[in-house]
């Protein structure tokens, strides 16, 4: 089974600078890593292939910095990795972004199925995965808890839709996006960290994406603009309150209700 | 004999706490009458919990002049019965004197009540960019408790253990009196330490009620490496390569398969790999990522050349909390896998720990009895667990001394001791008796009736 893993490459830590002029996260000289939700994706392509045989390729795309998130996804047990890298492709919002990754899974070549993160912990929008499907135009799955079953021509999930969980029996190829704690994520390995060959990292520009159209690019061709990025409110205020049951809630009772909550 | 508590004792107690800090005789919660692992209970007679130094010098200033036995506890994670109140008496509860008084960021130091919890300590100065190393697994146990045992942990590689981190002491004595050890200063040849002598004295000699801790700048980058090996033997023999290597490394924790898998059933959560029999987790830490990776890189070829099956990295917050959360949890774990357990904490020369640990296996063969183990082998501070499982109550007591004589019999052959960081309590003073001989424990014994002429604190533990 041909798999395909996409991958971003995010900052490192949760201080995250962001560029007053732009609004775009600053991500020179930031320490990366993978995005914590995309080892869940490739822990599920991982234990695919060890089941069915194949192939797990990763796509990424970023600054040639994120070459280094690919050599992990390597290090980790992928076969090869594509990174997409152009000024071209620089700030670009969820479409995009996606219109960019499609037009490389379809520079990959033929495909059984696509894994994704579920969202990735800098940007936040979770978009990605399904658009990409839809431009590619396969059907997806978005926040796979389980993959129950897998054959050469289909696939069966588990998936959330908030108050619900679905299970859904899906045509291959397609694509799904996994979510957190799916599995334990395998770690990178040294022995393979060493073995790596530049062979296995291809680099792709705007020019080598047969029938790209620049203008869905990059900031260009974002039709959102983002305003302002600011990070949530930290609220660490607690109040303790002790008592038997009955007066915790009628204590609870009354906050909720003094805050007209009910 | 000691004094047992009276109508006018309580209504001594009741003029220095109010009544929601005053527990006596069915008021005192089960809690209070064990620790996590002494296999001994007892309740004692008045329970208080302590606000200040002043209320603590007023209880013992009382109890002394009345004899009546006084017990410390913290958050009572002791693993020896230290804190178990033999002889009833009264418990000074000190987990709410939970306050970080002072961080001193000229002098490095962080001034702190004894109840605060170590987890909140390490969580307060790490938002402040500031470290404090030690770093036992149980991150629930109070820093004064920390101070008594002398925990260590497993930074002890690099950083050493409690007492290298303990500048200052206030302390009140059995008299009532208050005194303070040493301070804010980085040396000190005033006569003899009596801040040492305090740490790691479970509780015998006085009570502590303020401390002044070091810290250190937190290190920038620190990655930790999961090492896979086929035997215990290959794991346990490649760590004194590893400290013969010069590598400067934070931790070297060695566990097995079989301890991995008790954390994940009770964890509910799967560990990043467990097809190998044996493991080693090191540490690097540093204040840049290139010099790091640096002393890694070496490491793991050296790992590897000493025959273990792979080296994974652990770098991310993520990961560090997929492997770091099972170690933390190992005690526990084993603890859930069986009905009973008692512990053997001993510490050996470094280069002593696979003789050791293999030894442990052979004595599990012997007495028929599981005894899984884990440790920190890169300090030789090895915590084996002798499980009760099925056994009948006579059948776990005999197998158990057996146990216990063989272990210690053979870490004192090789130049360990019985206690690395537990402590020694009540529940291994035969064996403390044994390793020191009756010489040292009767300089321990003077020193005692120094502090404590009457014997009321913390009585029958130690000797």
């Amino acid at each position: 089974m041909d798999l395909i893993v996409c991958v971003k490459q995010v900052p490192g830590t949760t201080n995250v600078e962001v560029d007053p002029v732009t609004g775009v996260l600053k991500r020179d000289g930031v320490a990366g890593k993978l995005n914590p939700y995309d080892l869940f994706a490739l822990e599920a392509a991982f234990r695919i292939r060890e089941k069915t045989g194949g192939t797990v390729r990763t796509l990424s795309m970023g600054p040639n910095q994120a070459v280094q998130s690919l050599r992990e996804t390597l290090a980790m047990g992928a076969d090869s990795a594509v990174l997409l890298s152009d000024r071209k492709f620089a700030g670009a919002d969820v479409q995009a972004t996606s219109y960019a990754i499609q037009s490389g899974i379809r520079a990959m070549g033929g495909f059984d199925l696509i894994l994704c993160g579920k969202q990735t912990t800098d940007g936040d929008t979770a978009q990605v995965g399904a658009e990409v499907a839809e431009m590619l135009g396969i059907e997806h799955a978005t926040n796979v808890s389980e993959i129950s079953e897998i054959t050469k021509d289909s696939i069966t999930v588990t998936f959330s839709l908030d108050d619900v969980l679905q299970m859904q029996k899906m045509s291959l190829p397609c694509l799904i996006t996994l979510e957190k704690d799916a599995f334990t994520p395998r770690l990178p390995s040294f022995r393979r960290m060493k073995a790596i060959k530049e062979e296995q990292i291809t680099v792709l520009t705007a020019a080598d994406l047969p029938g790209l159209e620049e203008k869905r690019c990059g900031l260009k061709g974002s039709p959102t603009q983002v305003e302002k990025i600011f990070p949530p409110e930290k609220n660490s205020d607690k109040e303790t309150f002790r008592g038997t049951s009955d007066e915790l809630s009628e204590t609870l009772y009354g906050l909720l209700k003094a805050k007209k909550f009910i | 004999m000691y004094h047992q508590i009276t109508e006018e004792d309580q209504k001594f107690l009741m003029t220095v706490f109010p009544a929601e800090r005053l527990f006596f005789g069915e008021e005192i919660r089960e809690d209070y009458s064990h620790d996590e692992l002494g296999g001994i209970s007892h309740f004692p007679e008045a329970l208080v919990k302590a606000h200040s130094t002043e209320e603590i010098a007023a209880v013992m200033k009382y109890a002394n002049e009345h004899l009546i036995p006084v017990v410390v506890r913290g958050s009572g994670t002791g693993l020896v019965g230290a804190s178990v109140a033999l002889f009833g008496g009264i418990m000074i509860d000190t987990t709410e004197m939970n306050h970080v008084l002072e961080l001193d960021e000229e002098n490095l130091t962080v001034t702190v009540e004894p109840g605060v919890l170590l987890m909140d300590l390490a969580a307060y100065v790490e938002e402040r960019g500031f470290f404090y190393p030690p770093d036992p697994g149980e991150k629930s146990a109070t820093i004064g408790g920390n101070i008594s045992t002398n925990a260590g942990g497993m930074r002890a590689v690099k950083y050493g253990v409690t007492r290298d981190f303990v500048r200052g002491l206030t302390v009140v004595l059995p008299s009532g009196e208050v005194i303070e050890l040493g301070g804010k200063i980085v040396k000190n040849s005033t006569g003899y330490s009596l801040l040492q002598l305090m740490i790691g004295s479970e509780g015998t000699l006085g009570v502590i009620t303020k401390a002044v801790l070091k810290l250190l700048p937190l290190p920038a980058v620190s990655v930790s490496l999961l090492v896979p090996f086929e035997t215990a033997k290959q794991a346990i023999e490649t760590v004194p390569e590893i400290v013969k290597s010069k590598a400067s490394l934070t931790a070297i924790e060695f566990f097995e398969r079989r301890t991995i898998l008790f954390a994940e059933e009770y964890l509910g959560k799967k560990f990043p790999d467990t097809s190998a029999d044996s493991y080693l987790l090191l540490t690097v830490d540093g204040s840049d990522r290139e010099s790091v990776d640096r002393e890694l890189d070496r490491v793991a070829d050296l790992c590897l050349a000493a025959g273990a099956k792979d080296v994974f990295l652990v770098d991310t917050d993520e990961r560090k909390e997929s492997v770091w959360k099972a170690r933390g949890a190992f005690l526990e774990a084993i603890k859930a896998s069986t009905t009973e357990m008692d512990e053997c904490d001993v510490v050996v020369p470094r280069n002593r720990v696979a003789d050791f640990i293999l030894y442990t296996h052979e004595v599990a063969k012997e007495l028929d009895l599981r005894i899984p183990s884990f440790g920190h082998a890169g300090d030789g501070n090895l915590h084996v667990y002798i499980c009760r499982d099925e056994l009948d109550d006579n059948e776990w007591k005999t197998r158990l001394a057996a146990a216990f004589d063989r272990m210690y019999g053979r870490a004192e052959e090789i130049g360990g001791l019985v206690s690395g960081e537990h402590g020694i309590g009540f529940a291994k003073k035969e064996y403390m008796k044994e390793a020191l001989g009756e010489e040292t424990v009767a300089l321990m014994r003077g020193i005692k009736k120094t502090f404590d002429p009457n014997g009321i604190l913390n009585p029958g533990k130690l000797f």
